[in-house]
């Protein structure tokens, strides 16, 4: 299922999230079960599925990662499994640096500031991700795919900073 | 200019097949109904205009009896007068046993879910449930004088897909047909919300007997949008009675012994001490207790300061729970417009200040905290009965806790996470490990921590009928769909093959399927042929109606959407079920009605696909 035409977008890396969180209320509207509550069991069935489909893709769509991932497998590009780790050297590197910072950080503020770096290291990936993504070219493809596993990593990061905040605060 | 209402196929309901929808607040400690008269809201009184009904059921070789007699008569016979029974559902009884200890019940012993010793026979929470809702419809029918339709009932926004199915399951036992579980904290935000066309964020605080709920809501033109929840389903007003009860205790230098005969007392001193503290500052009593076989006297005293000091770490708790929820909705203490208090335990004075200090504002208490979900429930109702056909309301709820599969290592691994918009599906890829591999167990949980053991366990499924190939070779995709009630469906398919696997569930928690027939069967033994003249009535309606809808689809679709023969076939099925309404059997009209339904599928599937395009383009144009 391509989620950029369910939702009547251009398949492309770049959203109007504007335009998509319309869209989406729009088809809320149109098929939430409560719409149904009286009508057949094959509409209800058939309806149920949709706006579940409909509220993944949403989800799919919102998050920088899922939809780059969603763009290549629409693009007929296989993602290798999870498991395949980052083969940059550099990267590897710098993420361990990252958890050695996360490790000293033990107070509200220094975890702050580790947000914040992490939050900016966030936003240039996805920038990086969205030139690499304009074209559809089997290397650019390739690359964006790397790119997206480390995109992947910053997310985790950035939860776990939050975890370590969260735990400080209760 | 004048427009023209032009009426949706099957929404035109003619004026005097008005429907009766009720709204259901099923309580840990009181439960309430609720409908629509004239537009308004009320919920329903019984014939000594009484609107709660105590949730307590007491069983005698004679009677089942719900209600007020039952609570008053309590301490009479402990043993058979289940109270908090919303507390077991979904359950085990260690669960309920670990928190709530000296409970006066006798349980069978060695199974796993709790099922009650009573005159009654052995009883499980589902059962003793559907006895109040059976209560709580017999009232509504009375009150109304006409049958009901159909009811929405609440649950705690914190129940996990076992609670939610056993409410489910008991409504479906008292014959009640279920529009939809909705959120406590919900339904209160929507008696609130349409009253006073609120636009904003709204926090929901919801202190009841037995649980603890809070929602951050955003309203906006119709559209209640859940952003988060949390809470805890073993926290409520209870525990405070607990609280006071174990204070008490403690000052007579009761022995625990003599605490658990007198355990229904304390319980019952603590509660009033609790309700008269509302508006007192200090407060004393004499109760009578049974020590040594002897009933003896004693004076009990507790003050606001004494009582606030007791429950200041629950409270705590609970606004604890609210940062939680404000945090996972993503917005800050600040931009949130009201809070709205719901449940009896609201009333407590500490609770109040505790949790308007903590959101810095004045909280909203003009609707009865006792009722003001009920209210919500039945309005809900009125529309999904279809009373309102031109109603902009829509109700996005989200899924409470986590839901992910067990991985090696005993290891969870989260498939859908908590505040997840519902209702949703994620599908989710397997392989074989062995060559040949036929079968596979996978293990469902719910909740937030890490580890199996950590999560509540939701059932087991083995996949079987898959077709034998090399280790790694054989992918199924198994899809999770959680529904609007909160209620998880599983499906599962060989994709190389496009064999779909079959899937044996093995609930964790609650009924088999199996078991639920059994008891519908049982309770209907004696109206057997009731409900067979029911059964071909309902066909019959039934079959009148797809026959309707369908006409009105063919005549606005069948000519763009379908080819000759498709066209064809769809008439010749719906000829064959008008034959078949004519005569007398229920089983044959449900078969014509299946046949239809099959044969129709594609084109519904291409209305919906058409209907949905235009939507989207008309957006488009709007845009520009």
């Amino acid at each position: 299922m391509n989620y950029f035409s369910l939702f009547n977008l251009p398949a492309a890396f770049t959203v109007d999230l504007v335009q998509l969180k319309q869209h989406y209320q729009t088809l809320q509207k149109m098929t939430h079960p409560d719409r149904f509550a009286n009508a057949s069991e094959q509409e209800k069935r058939m309806y149920l599925s949709k706006n579940a489909q409909i509220n993944d893709a949403y989800q799919v769509l919102t998050s920088p990662v899922s939809r780059g991932e969603h763009l290549l497998s629409v693009r007929g590009f296989t993602l290798v499994g999870e498991q395949e780790t980052v083969g940059d050297v550099n990267f590897l590197m710098q993420q361990m640096e990252w958890r050695e910072d996360l490790e000293a950080a033990n107070d509200i503020a220094a975890l702050d500031a580790l947000l914040a770096s992490n939050a900016a290291n966030l936003a240039a990936q996805e920038e990086k991700i969205a030139g690499l993504l304009k074209a559809d070219t089997e290397q650019d493809n390739a690359s964006a795919a790397d790119e997206l596993r480390k995109m992947k990593f910053l997310v985790k990061l950035a939860s776990e900073i939050q975890a370590k905040i969260d735990a400080i605060e209760e | 200019m004048a427009l023209l209402q032009i009426a949706e196929p099957g929404q035109s309901a003619a004026p005097h097949e008005r429907k009766i929808g009720i709204g259901i607040d099923l309580g840990t400690t009181n439960s309430l109904v609720s409908a629509v008269r004239s537009g308004q809201c009320t919920t329903l009184a019984d014939e000594q205009q009484r609107h709660l009904l105590p949730s307590v059921v007491h069983y005698s070789s004679e009677s089942i009896d719900v209600g007020y007699h039952a609570r008053d008569n309590s301490n009479a016979d402990p043993k058979n007068t289940i109270m908090s029974v919303k507390r077991f559902m979904g359950r085990t009884l260690k669960d309920v046993t670990s928190h709530w200890g000296n409970l006066p019940y006798e349980f069978v012993e060695g199974s796993e879910s709790p099922r009650f010793v009573t005159p009654q026979g052995e009883l499980n929470p589902v059962q003793i449930s559907s006895h109040i809702l059976t209560a709580l419809k017999v009232r509504a029918e009375a009150s109304l004088g006409e049958e009901v339709t159909g009811a929405v009932i609440t649950v705690p926004a914190y129940f996990d897909d076992a609670q939610r199915q056993g409410t489910k399951d008991a409504a479906k036992l008292s014959g009640l047909k279920v529009l939809r579980l909705l959120n406590e904290p919900t339904a209160a935000a929507i008696a609130y919300g349409l009253d006073s066309q609120e636009e904003g964020l709204i926090a929901v605080y919801d202190l009841g007997g037995g649980t603890f709920d809070v929602s951050i809501l955003r309203l906006n033109k119709g559209v209640f949008e859940v952003l988060s929840t949390g809470g805890d389903s073993a926290l409520g007003g209870d525990d405070f009675d607990h609280k006071i009860a174990q204070y008490f205790a403690s000052s007579l230098g009761l022995s625990e012994q003599e605490q658990r005969h007198n355990h229904r007392r304390l319980m019952n001193a603590g509660k009033a001490a609790k309700e008269a503290l509302t508006d007192n500052t200090d407060y004393t009593c004499q109760i009578s207790l049974l020590i040594d076989n002897e009933e003896v006297n004693k004076n009990l005293s507790i003050s606001l300061a004494q009582f606030n000091e007791l429950i200041a770490d629950l409270v705590h708790k609970t606004t604890r729970i609210c940062k939680r929820a404000l945090k996972d909705a993503e917005v800050s203490l600040d931009e949130v417009n009201s809070i709205v208090m719901v449940g009896g335990s609201t009333r407590v004075p500490l609770v109040r200040t505790e949790v308007s200090a903590f959101f810095n504002k004045e909280v909203l208490t003009s609707i009865d905290p006792d009722k003001v979900v009920a209210i919500g429930a039945g309005i809900q109702a009125d529309i999904l009965v279809g009373n309102k056909p031109d109603s902009d309301m829509l109700l996005l709820d989200v899924l409470p806790l986590s839901l992910g599969i067990e991985t090696m290592g005993g290891l969870v691994e989260k498939i859908i996470p908590r505040n997840t918009t519902i209702p949703v599906a994620k599908a989710q890829e397997f392989t074989t490990f062995k060559d040949g591999q036929t079968a596979m167990m996978v293990h469902v949980l719910q909740g937030e921590r890490e580890l199996v053991e950590d999560c509540r366990s939701l059932a087991k499924f083995s996949l079987s009928g898959i077709p034998p190939m090399t280790a790694g070779a054989a992918h199924i995709r198994v899809t999770f769909q959680v529904d609007a009630d909160g209620l998880l469906n599983v499906t599962a398919m060989e994709k190389s093959s496009g064999v779909q696997a079959e899937i044996q569930v093995k609930p964790s928690y609650g009924l088999e399927e199996s078991e639920i027939l059994n008891m519908l069967q049982s309770s209907v033994q004696n109206a057997k042929q009731d409900m067979q003249a029911r059964m071909l009535k309902e066909q019959q309606v039934e079959a009148s109606r797809v026959l309707e809808a369908m006409q009105s689809a063919l005549a606005e679709d069948g000519d763009e959407l379908l080819s000759p023969e498709e066209r064809k076939a769809i008439d010749n099925s719906l000829f064959a079920m008008v034959d078949a309404a004519k005569m007398g059997d229920a089983d044959a009209i449900k078969k014509a009605i299946e046949a239809v339904d099959k044969l129709s599928q594609a084109f519904a599937a291409r209305r919906m696909d058409k209907s949905i395009q235009q939507a989207l383009a008309g957006h488009s144009v709007d845009d520009i």
